[in-house]
């Protein structure tokens, strides 16, 4: 949390109604996203309870195990849960466009994408787990399961890992986003009940929030007081009915708040950067597709050590790159960085657009321009900087002066003799400069998986999973 | 009242803020959890003095959110019932790989037999003995359980009693506490809150042998501080054995533990007749009116913070108050450290807006919020 977030939280509390800390939104919101509450047994790892499910607000799917202890339904309500889950991935991966790549070959892209939206981070982690006790299952063998099953798990374990993936929109949780575009005036702890978060949002704090019989828990645990008077009793009177109708009452409210949350987030404009990162989404996305097409094996219990530091050297790029350009597409997180120092913003005062450096040939074009600022710029001499206003270009900070900076344009001016109209920021106009740039080291050098140091555990072996993964008790 | 002068004896004092209501005893739970705020006067004086905060912060009109599911308890029972089942034959097997002992006998005490008033001191005469029989000329390859032993603690010169799960202790070797919890470890990983929960309590049982065991005049080292815990693994109800070193939550433990003996000090800054005294009646129903109630623990200082939400009783009760002190402590540390240690909302904000002029020290901060005020407009216009 910066500064200015702390800020907006006092504010937020003073004024008792949650405050903007984002003028753009930050994720892509799928036309058609896949909402999906998942209950669990509480006291148990991943026992299925209940999930309300569906594309369509007006009509949820409700699944229930009746009898939550039993593994047989337990099994049951994976495969029906497949037959809703998986359709809605399967019809998304048939149109396809061809990528052209430098370097290599072209390859088929979804031109659409999944997206799960559950309502926090636990419904994040419960995917997670429900993908863990499902993939390895099959369909032969001595402990049979439907066939639907363990592809459901394959899945559900991608949502759950694209979830922790910098930037991407393929799993939302709901409290994730809505706290990246508002601040509320209870602290983070307190953000993570949805229905108190949006309370600060929407109507301004509200002590219902945090009641169970008003606004039941997002999941997926419920609410001990649920289980000890109306769980318990329905499942014990044996009637599924009863059983469905009374996790019913503790799942429509959840629904109702996650499209709410999801009209929230849509009512904001969408940042410039939101199209490219869904983009690589999709590509995951396609990836995936093509993995389970072609019969890999599922995901492995645990990353071997290359395949792990690979994996963390991919999420800290994404993470810099996500950070970078949420500050581009967005002055109210580019203000951190004003804050700090590390970029400021300011009119115009003085331009020499046809400055130049050197002699004869190697004479080049470098306009000046000078800003003037009230942010405490903190940048030395010579710092490379960029600017949202015109993101191909580059320039130096050329000398820094009583909140007036000069900036030297070297790169996206054109090639001509004089600045390509438009590419020097003319007199008068507001402009942002910041040493956040959006080019990053390429990848660390990790081994091959097969040259993995024994001292990493040597190479991996592929994970096949075994009988003994299939019949893995599920109590 | 009892009328007790300021410089009498801090129990007395103790005695006296809790009135009438009876006693709450300290478990491993609520003495682990007083490491999570150590800082907390109000708390340290309830938890001291005995008070049962639950009771008191429902009488207040503010409950406390812990509620357990019994499908939870139902579940936690089971699972501890397999791991003792056939005198723990189970778990030894796990021991012996875990602790690499070539373990061969089992023996196991239930301590509960000997009926509750006894448990203590059978405790007590337990472990006396088996410390005594390490010094023996001819260490015996067999372990024991004792199974539901009753500990004591000493805690602002209240005894409070403990019940670990189970303590095992191996000839030749070292007493070791054994916490049974129904989280389940998936592969190879559990939740890190549920396990930081498990060692805080464990080290309380570890402290609670070690002192007796040198009150017996044993080593105090015999009890080990590498604790095993024992969970469900992965997705079935199988149990697996780990070792966790609380060394570091000991360390704690000890910190707050010697804080709290300093109750003294925190008693002195009290007015004479103030109580906490629920005035329970005959059925145990609280007749003091909440009001006065409220207005007696307003007297204390609390440290509110939003971690209390999952630690302290009376959490409702104090984050009310901070709402109505307008304390920037609601939102948390985080945005507290942030403000450089300015309290109140009202104070950061006018320094934000520059309607207030900072105090001494106060001015860096000010400059920042200033500047983060000016930026926050820009943006929202
Ligand atoms: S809830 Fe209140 S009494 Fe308990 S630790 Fe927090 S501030 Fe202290």
């Amino acid at each position: 949390m910066s500064l200015l977030t702390s800020l907006a939280r006092l504010r937020a509390l003073d004024e008792g109604i949650a405050q903007p800390v984002a003028t753009v939104r930050h994720c892509h919101l799928s036309r058609r996203p896949m909402v999906f509450i998942p209950l669990k047994l509480s006291g148990e790892a991943a026992a299925p309870l209940a999930a309300m499910l569906g594309t369509d607000r007006d009509d949820p799917r409700l699944l229930v195990v009746a009898q939550p202890r039993n593994r047989d339904l337990r099994f049951a309500w994976a495969a029906e849960l497949a037959g809703v889950l998986l359709p809605y991935v399967e019809a998304l991966t048939v149109d396809t466009e061809t990528v052209e790549r430098k370097n290599a070959d072209p390859y088929e892209r979804a031109v659409d994408a999944p997206q799960l939206v559950v309502p926090n981070q636990g419904g994040v982690a419960f995917t997670a787990l429900l993908g863990r006790s499902t993939r390895f299952r099959r369909a032969d063998g001595p402990y049979p399961v439907p066939g639907s099953v363990p592809l459901l798990g394959r899945w559900l374990t991608y949502f759950a890992e694209r979830a922790a993936y910098p930037g991407s929109s393929i799993m939302l949780a709901a409290t994730e986003e809505l706290g990246r575009h508002w601040a509320s005036g209870q602290s983070s702890l307190e953000d993570a009940n949805l229905a108190a978060l949006m309370s600060w949002i929407t109507t301004g704090p509200s002590d219902e929030a945090e009641d169970p019989l008003v606004w039941p828990p997002a999941g997926p645990a419920t609410d001990p007081g649920f289980d000890a008077e109306v769980l318990a009793p329905a499942i014990e009177s044996g009637s599924a009915e009863r059983v469905a109708e009374a996790l019913r009452t503790q799942l429509e409210p959840t629904w109702r708040l996650v499209w709410q949350a999801i009209d929230l987030l849509a009512a904001l404009p969408e940042g410039a950067s939101v199209a490219q990162r869904w983009e690589q989404d999709r590509g995951s996305f396609s990836g995936m597709a093509a993995h389970v097409a072609e019969g890999a094996p599922p995901q492995a219990r645990r990353d071997g050590a290359v395949a792990a530091a690979a994996r963390l050297a991919r999420m800290e790029r994404a993470q810099a790159a996500y950070d970078v350009q949420r500050a581009y597409d967005d002055p109210m997180v580019m203000a951190e960085y004003r804050l700090t120092g590390e970029a400021f913003a300011g009119e115009v005062v003085e331009t020499d657009p046809e400055n130049t450096e050197g002699e004869g040939r190697s004479r080049k074009l470098r306009p000046l321009v000078v800003v003037k600022t009230d942010d405490p710029v903190r940048l030395p001499q010579g710092t490379s900087l960029g600017t949202p206003q015109r993101r191909g270009q580059g320039a130096v900070l050329v000398a820094a002066d009583e909140g007036l900076i000069t900036v030297k344009i070297t790169k996206g001016m054109g090639r001509g003799k004089t600045a390509a109209p438009g590419s020097v920021p003319e007199v008068g106009e507001r402009v942002c400069y910041t040493s956040l740039t959006d080019d990053f080291q390429g990848s660390a050098t990790l081994p091959e998986a097969e040259a993995t140091p024994w001292t990493h555990g040597g190479p991996p072996r592929g994970y096949t999973p075994d009988d003994e993964d299939a019949q893995e008790e599920w109590s | 009242m009892t009328g007790l002068k300021r410089e009498g004896d801090p129990v007395r004092r103790l005695e006296a803020l809790r009135g009438t209501t009876p006693p709450r005893p300290h478990d491993a739970r609520a003495i682990a959890a007083l490491a999570a705020n150590p800082g907390c006067a109000r708390r340290a004086l309830m938890d001291g003095a005995g008070i049962d905060k639950d009771a008191a912060a429902r009488h207040l009109g503010f409950p406390a959110p812990f509620g357990q599911s019994p499908f939870a308890i139902t579940r936690g029972n089971m699972f501890e019932a397999l791991v003792k089942a056939d005198g723990c034959a189970e778990l030894l097997r796990m021991l012996r790989e875990l602790l690499d002992l070539p373990v061969e006998e089992v023996a196991y005490h239930d301590v509960e037999n000997v009926g509750a008033h006894l448990r203590h001191t059978h405790t007590r005469s337990l472990l006396d003995h088996a410390a005594r029989s390490t010094t023996a000329a001819e260490p015996v390859s067999a372990a024991t359980f004792y199974d539901h032993p009753l500990l004591s603690l000493s805690i602002a010169g209240h005894t409070a009693y403990l019940e670990p799960d189970l303590v095992a202790f191996q000839l030749g070797g070292r007493f070791h506490v054994v916490e049974v919890k129904s989280f389940s470890v998936i592969d190879g990983q559990a939740d890190p809150a549920a396990v930081a929960a498990a060692a805080r309590q464990a080290a309380v049982y570890v402290l609670a042998m070690r002192t007796t065991l040198e009150e017996l005049g044993h080593d105090p080292g015999l009890v080990s501080h590498d604790v095993v815990l024992v969970c469900p693994e992965n997705f079935a109800n199988r149990p697996v054995a780990t070792l966790v070193d609380v060394r570091k939550q000991l360390a704690v433990l000890r910190r707050q533990l010697t804080r709290m003996t300093t109750l003294d000090r925190l008693l002195d800054a009290l007015p004479d007749d103030l109580t906490f005294d629920l005035r329970p009646d005959d059925d145990g129903r609280p007749t003091r009116p909440v009001a006065e109630l409220a207005d007696a623990l307003s007297r204390t200082t609390a440290r509110y913070a939003p971690d209390c939400l999952s630690t302290c009783d009376m959490c409702f009760f104090c984050r009310d108050e901070a709402r109505q002190e307008g304390a920037s402590d609601l939102l948390g540390r985080q945005v507290r450290d942030e403000l450089g240690g300015v309290a109140s909302v009202a104070e950061a904000l006018g320094l934000a807006d520059g309607t207030r002029t900072p105090a001494e020290g106060q001015e860096e901060i000010a400059r920042l919020l200033r500047n983060a005020e000016r930026l926050r407009r820009e943006c929202l216009t």
